[in-house]
């Protein structure tokens, strides 16, 4: 029993990535779209956190909204993975439930 | 029919953006259909409890007092998250009292609101079929 996060909004602007990581289950999978990609990238102040959540969480980024913003994924931090639109349905077929942080 | 636990999760202050109110408009929607409706409120989310709200003066219709009305419509858990309280200064005397009649209890009066920590809040979350985010 899982579930799929997603946060579409930068972390740098709201909480709600941050929020989304305090009530994560071991197991769960956290997918950030749209601003929410700006959360995977390394050298942040948040990335020691983010690897800190990558222990027990899985973490993806739509890879699309990646590339629309300029950024490559080579500035992802380790741990983050990229996923297609494909990828993205998946992970909602294979967790329990999705829940939006909006 | 197969009961589903429906989970509305509440995140935002509210008037400031339409949301606490599509949330409630919402809820009062579900609660037609026979399900268990439980609600979470949690970070910007616990505002929207506060009691004392006046919007008189901003031209909206302050919604505060629809949050009494979902006893009767069988919306009996109101989960408020004790760390969203702290962080911004609140405590459970600001927020207003939400009651329910239990039917199967002789009727007795008891409280819709329960606060509950960040760790019972994802456990909460993680028990719903449904998920809903305001």
């Amino acid at each position: 029993m899982s579930t799929l996060h997603t946060v579409n909004k930068s972390p740098f602007a709201n909480q709600s990535l941050i929020s989304c990581l305090g009530h994560c289950k071991d197991g769960d999978a956290v997918l950030m779209i749209e601003d929410g990609v700006y959360g995977g990238l390394g050298g942040t102040g948040l990335t020691e956190i983010m690897a800190n959540a990558a222990k027990s969480v899985s973490l993806y980024v739509l890879s699309p909204d990646l590339a629309a913003r300029g950024v490559d994924a080579a500035r992802l931090m380790q741990g983050v993975q990229g996923v297609d639109y494909a990828g993205f349905v998946d992970l909602v077929a294979t967790h329990d439930r999705t829940q939006n942080w909006l | 029919m197969t009961i589903k636990n429906f989970l509305y999760v509440n995140r935002k202050a509210p008037y400031g953006t339409i949301y606490a109110l599509e949330s409630l408009e919402v809820v009062l929607i579900g609660a037609a259909f026979d399900q268990d409706v439980s609600l979470a409120f949690l970070d910007d989310g616990v505002f929207q409890l506060t009691k004392g709200q006046n919007t008189d003066g901003i031209g909206v219709k302050n919604f505060s007092p629809t949050f009494r009305a979902l006893g009767d419509y069988d919306v009996t858990k109101l989960y408020v998250e004790a760390e969203s309280l702290a962080e911004r200064g609140l405590t459970a005397d600001d927020l207003q009292e939400v009651m329910y009649e239990d039917e199967d209890d002789d009727w007795a009066e008891k409280p819709s609101i329960k606060i509950i920590s960040r760790a019972e809040m994802a456990d909460v979350m993680a028990g719903a079929d449904v998920v809903l985010s305001f």
